[in-house]
């Protein structure tokens, strides 16, 4: 295992994250500051409590959930991508790693990003919202395991890429609608059985309950089935990036 | 001594059909400088890049220090060092940041001192906190060589490594590579320029259409096939060969006031002294001599030809 590659690779994009660090810090601190004012404080007036809990805390997890999965895809997707386009990937390629080192250092780096901000965004509501977090170790864990997860995804997309454009899209396109539609900001229960139904196949909604749970005590999927959605996931990404690393798919002519 | 490159029937056949290599063997010895030449698509930066690991043999197989480049690669691509043709960096790095970079790749500690030899020999080290993006191109081409050289490589690819560079950069390169040599690393170059191969390698290979035409030493190479010619320059123009010389294989240019003599450089007998007595006979008189041996460049361009046709 060459452990230097590996830090060699997560420092060298760590640094590319903090040379831009005001764009990384302000804009999902504004993003979700806006939300918090819109769907907080004007909608959330108007509703008084969604399972138990105020809206304004309800949405918490949702928004939480939302910059980390969006971040994490376009961070990783990113990444893997400039190298790719620079013409730089010849040096991973013909330096003595294995595509392994190189997914531990690009997705690593990625998934770190992504924490920063999604923990950026805890701080954040609670300056808008009074809430307590029941389970503060499952919190932080499902959110380490989303940031991995989505990194991973979004490390197959920087590989299957061939143009900017595509990298935006996967974000813009599929994760984004995924989002809204997994229940960031809403109970699953308040949609008419049809939307119910097609939202069981969005592996957000999972997530989304299951790290909700981790805030309140109250999940709309059960523990069990949501954990296994997200391990069947995770394992997809897995099972697509030994594909790639075989095959040398896109990257290895 | 064994050989620090082997390639043996190493084919590639792109996704198109093309095939840039055509089951290319050779054998490059440790320490020696082996110029590759070869006209554009000839093949020469796949080999290298198959070599590298930046592109899949579709047949054939190749070691580097009796590694085989991909059962095993880590040892393999641990010896080696490349300058590709094209620069690419990181836009936004600072120079010895992206310098560093390429060592931790390899596994390897930093090693501040080295780092500052090599930047200060390629004249970066004054640059070494300037962001990439303000570099001027043959800046930048030094930052390649310096990420190639940072990691310590017993062989050392330079893939066009003078291609539009200026005069300065060209001459701080090969004295990068002489001291190189001097340390034992193999160095593998293709370059356009046939005088700096002349200049400098030990070794010539002539590849085109994917094929290795010929393999030789230098210095072989130009004795086998270099041809001399005797330049005559004449106090009195002729218009014709006089009987005395119409045996040799002359040529009358500079309407009448010189002529050129065309022998083998190897040959036993050049028939120099007979010619120059048969001139004597015929009453010509000298204002001049000089004689030229054919260049690399003139090789490359006859054998090349000659198998076109």
């Amino acid at each position: 295992m060459n452990l230097i590659a590996i830090w060699s690779i997560y420092k060298f994009e760590m640094t590319r994250f903090l040379r831009t660090l005001m764009q990384s810090f302000v804009s999902p601190v504004l993003s979700t500051s806006l939300y918090f004012v819109v769907f907080g404080a004007a909608i959330g007036s108007r509703i008084q409590e969604v399972e138990g809990v105020s809206y304004g805390a309800f949405i918490v997890p949702g928004l939480i959930m939302l910059s980390v999965m969006t971040q994490a895809v376009s961070n990783a997707s990113f990444g893997i991508y400039l190298p790719k386009w620079t013409g730089t990937i010849f040096e991973l390629l013909s330096a003595p790693v294995n595509f392994f080192e190189v997914v531990v250092g690009y997705v690593g780096a990625a998934a770190t990003k992504s924490l920063f901000i999604g923990t950026l965004i805890l701080v954040t509501s609670f300056f808008f919202v009074d809430y307590e977090i029941a389970h503060p170790l499952a919190m932080l864990a499902f959110l380490v395991l989303t940031c991995l997860s989505f990194s991973l995804f979004g490390f197959i997309i920087g590989i299957w890429a061939q143009n900017f454009e595509q990298i935006q899209l996967v974000p813009l396109l599929i994760i984004t609608p995924l989002v809204f539609l997994g229940g960031s900001f809403y109970s699953i229960s308040m949609l008419p059985p049809v939307w119910q139904t097609v939202t069981m196949f969005t592996p957000v909604v999972y997530l989304i309950s299951v790290f909700r749970w981790s805030f309140f005590g109250e999940a709309e999927v059960a523990i069990g089935t949501s954990l296994l959605a997200i391990a069947l996931f995770t394992g997809i990404c897995l099972i697509l990036i030994w594909r790639i690393f075989k095959t040398g798919y896109r990257i290895r002519s | 001594m064994s050989p620090i490159v082997t390639v043996t029937s190493l084919a590639k056949r792109y996704a198109g059909g093309f095939e840039a290599l055509k089951g290319v063997s050779l054998s490059i010895k440790e320490g020696e400088i082996l110029a590759l030449l070869g006209p554009n698509g000839a093949g020469k930066t796949t080999l290298i890049s198959t070599l590298c690991g930046i592109s899949k043999p579709s047949s054939g197989h190749a070691t580097i220090g009796g590694h085989d480049v991909q059962t095993s690669y880590r040892a393999a691509r641990q010896l080696v060092g490349l300058v590709p043709q094209e620069i690419s960096l990181e836009p936004f790095e600072k120079v010895i940041d992206t310098v560093r970079y390429t060592r931790g790749l390899f596994g390897l500690r930093q090693d501040p001192a080295l780092l500052e030899d090599i930047l200060r020999k390629l004249t970066l080290w004054e640059k070494r906190d300037t962001r990439v993006t303000a570099l001027s191109g043959g800046m930048k081409r030094r930052v390649m060589i310096a990420k190639a050289l940072y990691h310590e490589p017993r062989v050392l690819f330079l893939d066009e490594p003078t291609a539009g560079v200026d005069v300065e950069l060209r001459r701080d390169m090969w004295n990068v590579v002489a001291d190189l040599k001097a340390r034992g690393v193999t160095i593998i170059l293709t370059t356009h320029y046939i005088e700096e191969a002349e200049a400098i390698a030990d070794r010539i290979a002539v590849i085109n259409h994917g094929e290795i035409l010929l393999v030789e030493d230098k210095a072989t190479l130009m004795r086998r096939m270099g041809q001399k010619q005797l330049e005559i320059e004449l106090t009195q123009p002729i218009t014709s060969l006089p009987g005395a010389l119409s045996e040799f294989d002359l040529e009358i240019t500079d309407s009448g006031h010189r002529l050129i003599y065309t022998y083998a450089a190897t040959g036993e007998r050049t028939g120099i002294t007979r010619l120059l007595g048969a001139l004597a006979v015929e009453g010509l008189g000298l204002r001049d001599i000089q004689t030229s041996q054919s260049s690399l460049e003139d090789i490359f361009v006859g054998l090349v030809q000659e198998r076109a046709s």
